[in-house]
């Protein structure tokens, strides 16, 4: 029963006032038709009496107001899925843009998903895997956790997505795993990295890729990360898969977000983002999760670049009250040449204590943790104490905190990004980091990991 | 139920929508919107057309669809079954929605919010013939182990009982009949409703006077806050806000809790939902969800449902207010609900105040806030209930500049301020002592005078004055370094050191640690404070600083913290005279 109407009034931007609509429903989705026959897609945005206010999804350019047809669908934006989706690459649309066929639809989904019952939630309590050290031992990633990586531009957050795309695994079960990967305005090159690098290591036969080009219209952003959190649904939810959400650019996002506010003429909240950001964020964050009586989960990595550094910019900020911890990426590391750049002080997962420990990972995890926290911390202070009073100044003890520091830059952090490290790999690197200091500064360790393993004897 | 008044739908902007033919209909009446009946509100009228905040997502609505007015304001339901129980912003038993309707929450989802079935012990406690006034009790129902639920007259009833009988009634059924002044009969039942946005009445307000006990020793200490008190938690995201308040919920001394998780994290409200049935209260030794209700609307769930989460909570609390309890609301987060409140604003196209924050942001906090405190219930036997009231506020980028903190401010009279540096040191709870407040002070110091002990007010003090030397100290430390200090100031700094590490800093997650009652609280600061007043005698006699600084009795002031309450007494004891004994031994050394 599609309704097709002449009558657009206005086009401003990427909106555009159909009048005289009939029995049009608010979020409809709708098409319009261009003289040359070209089909683009829009959706209503407020529909009032007989007006229709639409938000076009690609360019108005070539709109003809008196030649252009609209044609209202009669539904909301729907995603077909199917587990054929795995090793596929799709547009910010959901078309598919790797030259494969067409797929056949298991189910037709709305995009924009429902929220999950609190009352239905199971708590995230069971550890992933990445391979990297400076999460898997200090950070911990847990099953439904979103843990997003504040990063900056000019960091190598992509070489650390794919590098966590193609490590990342669960332990300790047959269940399957799979990785969705939702691109929001990125580069045609970060694009092709990541297409390239997922064939090239058979990432990609695991792996769902949603990808929005810079230069593709910014409002299919709004989409696309949808589209991919709808997928991930389907995989885990009902295919009980376990699930890897990696999102990037969540900065992009926003800003296609404040363009259509802008357009809609809102009221901008704090640095002309709308005042609905944190909802609209929490909108696509909190879809991950674990539900009782499944046994899929959605973990969700949502990758940001904090615009000039800037920890308080909304973006961070409000991404920070609803996800549970973060990541952060660190200049000063990266230019020390540390791969990945990851400083662990400030960065947190706020799940971590609940995915480690006996049967999890391993028994001394929890204390070896807090003990590199605390070393780390202390000889980055030495450090610093060393450059204003210079070294002289530090106590024997000091220096070996300072060395220690330099050391767990070097061996536990900077793992380069093809190095896939075991979680006893990781935990062993820590001991032997921790070895260099004496059995009595192990504060925070129980005595009986350290007769297990401690290192004697180690070089100092 | 019966309709009022059918209106037709003719603009919808997200969850904004208005309707014509709604003449008859009231202000904040609540409507069902379409054919999926989903619930909404009215909010403004201009005319025949009414703007309506639905508490749904109204994807699919149209102009022509159908609005059905209740006739009545948004209400909660009152009675037997609230205990344990988890809502959403608008009543909705989560639970049950969860049981029917699959693990996510569908549109026009619907469950009564009391269990209708359920039957529910009732023993009358007054006679026939009695004349009774509103808020005056009928009789209980015990509800769980901890918690006798007093089924009291709605406050705008009063009159003769004619009939009322003990027995086993679900929550609609009629327990007994009523005559009021004019000759009306009215049934009564064991469950009453009350519109949200409207506080319960009460006899009068009576000015707060006694602390609420928290077991976080910074906050009972150096920041109380009073029963019937009102406290706000500002912070940065990481800095600990949520952990505060679910200490608090945990171990603030209270009958009933109300948690409203307002626009934050599910996997915050699943965490309480598994962790509370497991904790014991410390009083009485039952699981704390038996004295606990949540109101869940999370970040991803409807924006105008969490506007009405806040009020929902709060109205809830007073009714147990109303029936002699001690009550404690915490809501996480306040800003999250004003974020919903500058929403609708905006979708209103009301002329925005501050960051686009409605004008009337001020004075709807206000109303939040001021529905808390120590009153004397309505009814005729002097029953006295308190109503505690802690909101998180969660500024962007921690900046207190923003209009909600500082609405809050305004109105709140204890401020726990969250300090990121103090979190990235891994020293939680992350409350900085320099700029915290607490306007109780004055008043709970005389409390603790009296009923903890006399020297309380001058061990606080001194021990606050120490934290703020050390503070211009440090600022001398980072010019000059550490060696420029006089012996003196090295002693304080080490004081303070101790002060901080011993007492302030707190491991909500340690079993022993997580609560301090006052008495072992009393016993740490005295002992601390009494080891600084007799170095700084030992320093003036000539001891030497390091010998003082290096003691063997300061390793077990550290561990203090982790000696179980119930030897607290004597271990207190032993130390004091170690204490005594260490710094006799010193000063013999100095003199020689």
């Amino acid at each position: 029963m599609a309704r097709e109407y002449r009558t657009i009034e206005e086009v401003a931007g990427p909106l555009m006032l159909v009048r005289g609509v009939e029995n049009v429903k608010y979020d409809e989705l709708a098409e319009i038709e261009l003289p040359g026959g070209e089909v683009r897609h829009c959706k209503v945005l407020e529909i009032d009496g007989t007006d229709a206010l639409v938000q076009l999804f690609e360019s108005s350019i070539g709109i003809n107001v008196e030649a252009s047809k609209v044609r209202f669908l009669g539904r909301g934006q729907m995603l077909a899925v199917s587990r054929d989706m795995l090793g596929r690459v799709f547009d910010g649309l959901g078309n598919p843009i790797d030259g494969g066929a067409a797929l056949i639809p298991e189910a037709m989904l709305d995009i924009n998903g429902t929220p999950i019952n609190p009352a239905a939630r199971d708590y995230p309590n069971e550890f992933i895997q990445t391979g990297v050290s400076a999460i898997d031992g200090l950070n911990t990633l847990v099953r439904g956790q979103k843990l997003p990586i504040f990063s900056a531009a000019g960091l190598p957050h992509n070489m650390l997505a794919a590098q966590i795309a193609r490590q990342a695994r669960v332990l300790n079960t047959e269940d399957k795993f799979a990785v969705v990967f939702a691109a929001m305005g990125i580069t045609f090159e970060e694009s092709d990295f990541f297409i390239k690098d997922f064939r090239e290591t058979g990432a990609i036969e695991r792996t769902v890729m949603f990808i929005n080009l810079a230069d593709d219209p910014a409002i299919e952003r709004i989409a696309t990360p949808r589209l991919a959190l709808t997928a991930a649904e389907y995989l885990a939810f009902e295919l009980e898969m376990h699930v890897l959400v990696l999102m990037t650019d969540i900065t992009y996002y926003a800003e296609a977000l404040r363009e259509i506010s802008a357009a809609r003429k809102e009221v901008p909240g704090r640095r002309g983002y709308p005042g609905y950001l944190y909802t609209d964020l929490a909108g696509l964050y909190e879809r991950a999760g674990r539900k009782k009586g499944n046994k899929g989960t959605i973990t969700l990595v949502p990758i940001l670049t904090m615009p000039d550094e800037d920890k308080t910019h909304p973006i961070p900020d409000l991404t920070g009250y609803i996800t549970e911890g973060q990541v952060i990426l660190s200049r000063d590391l990266y230019r020390k040449g540390m791969r990945p750049p990851i400083d662990v002080l400030p960065s947190l997962s706020r799940l971590k204590d609940k995915g480690i420990g006996s049967g999890k990972t391993r028994e001394d995890h929890a204390d070896t943790m807090n003990q590199l926290f605390a070393a780390y911390s202390r000889g980055k202070d030495a450090k610093e104490l060393e450059v204003i009073l210079g070294s002289e100044a530090l106590s024997d003890i000091d220096r070996v905190y300072a060395k220690f520091s330099d050391e767990f830059e070097e061996k536990y952090v900077s793992q380069g990004f093809n190095t896939d490290r075991s979680i006893e790999k990781t935990l062993n690197i820590g001991w032997e980091l921790l070895s260099m200091l004496p059995q009595n500064e192990l504060k925070r360790i129980h005595q009986q990991f350290i007769d297990q393993y401690y290192i004697e004897d180690q070089e100092v | 139920m019966e309709s009022i008044n059918r209106g037709e739908i003719i603009k919808v902007s997200g969850p904004l929508i208005i309707a014509k033919g709604m003449r008859d209909a009231n202000m904040y009446d609540v409507v069902e919107v379409s054919d999926k009946r989903l619930i909404g509100e009215i909010i403004e009228m201009h005319g025949e057309e009414a703007s309506i905040q639905v508490y749904e997502e109204t994807a699919g609505l149209g102009p022509g669809e159908i609005v059905v007015s209740r006739g009545a304001p948004l209400s909660v339901e009152l009675g037997p079954g609230l205990i344990s129980s988890i809502y959403d912003g608008i009543q909705r038993p989560l639970d049950v929605l969860a049981a029917t309707e699959g693990s996510n929450i569908t549109r026009g989802a619907y469950a009564p919010a009391l269990d209708r079935e359920k039957e529910w012990d009732f023993i009358a406690q007054v006679d026939v013939g009695a004349d009774l006034v509103n808020g005056d009790v009928l009789g209980v129902v015990q509800e769980t182990d901890l918690l006798e639920h007093r089924i009291m007259l709605p406050p705008n009833l009063s009159g003769r009982i004619l009939e009322i009988n003990s027995g086993s009634y679900k929550v609609t059924d009629v327990i007994g009949k009523l005559e009021d002044e004019n000759g009306k009969i009215h049934d009564l039942s064991l469950m009453q409703k009350w519109p949200v946005r409207i506080g319960r009445p009460y006899k009068e307000k009576v000015a707060p006077d006694e602390p609420l006990i928290t077991g976080q020793r910074i906050i009972d200490t150096f920041f109380p806050v009073a029963k019937g008190g009102t406290a706000a938690v500002p912070g940065p995201f990481g800095s600990g806000k949520t952990v505060i308040q679910h200490q608090l919920a945990k171990w603030a001394e209270a009958d009933v809790v109300v948690y409203i998780g307002c626009g934050e994290r599910g996997n915050e409200m699943t965490d309480v939902l598994n962790e509370f049935p497991q904790l014991e209260d410390p009083n009485t030794g039952e699981p704390l969800m038996k004295r606990t209700i949540l109101i869940a609307n999370t970040s991803n769930m409807p924006v105008a449902a969490r506007e009405a989460s806040i009020y929902t909570g709060i109205t809830i609390a007073e009714y147990f207010r109303d029936m002699g309890y001690v009550v404690s609301v915490m809501a996480d987060s306040t800003s999250r609900w004003a974020e919903a409140l500058r929403e609708m604003s905006g979708r209103l196209e009301e002329m925005p105040g501050e960051e686009g924050y409605p004008a009337y942001l001020g004075s709807r906090l206000a109303n939040f806030y001021e529905r808390a405190g120590i009153i004397r219930c309505l009814g005729a036997d002097h029953r006295v209930g308190v109503l505690t009231a802690i909101g998180a506020v969660s500024p962007p980028g921690g900046d207190l500049s923003d209009p909600v903190a500082q609405s809050t401010l305004r109105i709140v009279q204890v401020f726990w301020s969250l300090d990121s540096t103090l979190a990235y040191r891994r020293h939680f709870p992350a409350i900085n002592w320099l700029t915290s407040y607490s306007l109780y002070s004055d008043k709970m110091d005389r409390w603790m005078n009296d009923n903890v002990t006399p020297r309380w007010s001058t061990l606080r003090q001194d021990a606050m004055r120490l934290l703020q030397e050390e503070s211009e100290l440090e600022e001398i430390v980072r010019l000059i370094g550490h060696d420029a200090l006089s012996d003196g100031d090295r002693l304080k700094l080490e004081a303070a050191r101790s002060l901080r590490e011993d007492f302030l800093h707190q491991n909500s997650f340690d079993d022993i640690d997580t609560f301090t009652s006052l008495k072992k609280q009393h016993r740490m600061i005295e002992l601390l404070m009494t080891w600084y007043y007799e170095a700084q005698k030992a320093l003036e006699a000539g001891t030497d600083y390091t010998e003082i600084a290096t003691m063997k009795v300061r390793d077990e002031l550290a561990r203090l913290k982790m000696v179980p309450e119930s030897l607290i007494v004597d271990t207190a004891k032993q130390l004091s005279m170690k204490i005594t004994n260490e710094f006799a031994a010193l000063n013999v050394g100095g003199r020689q």
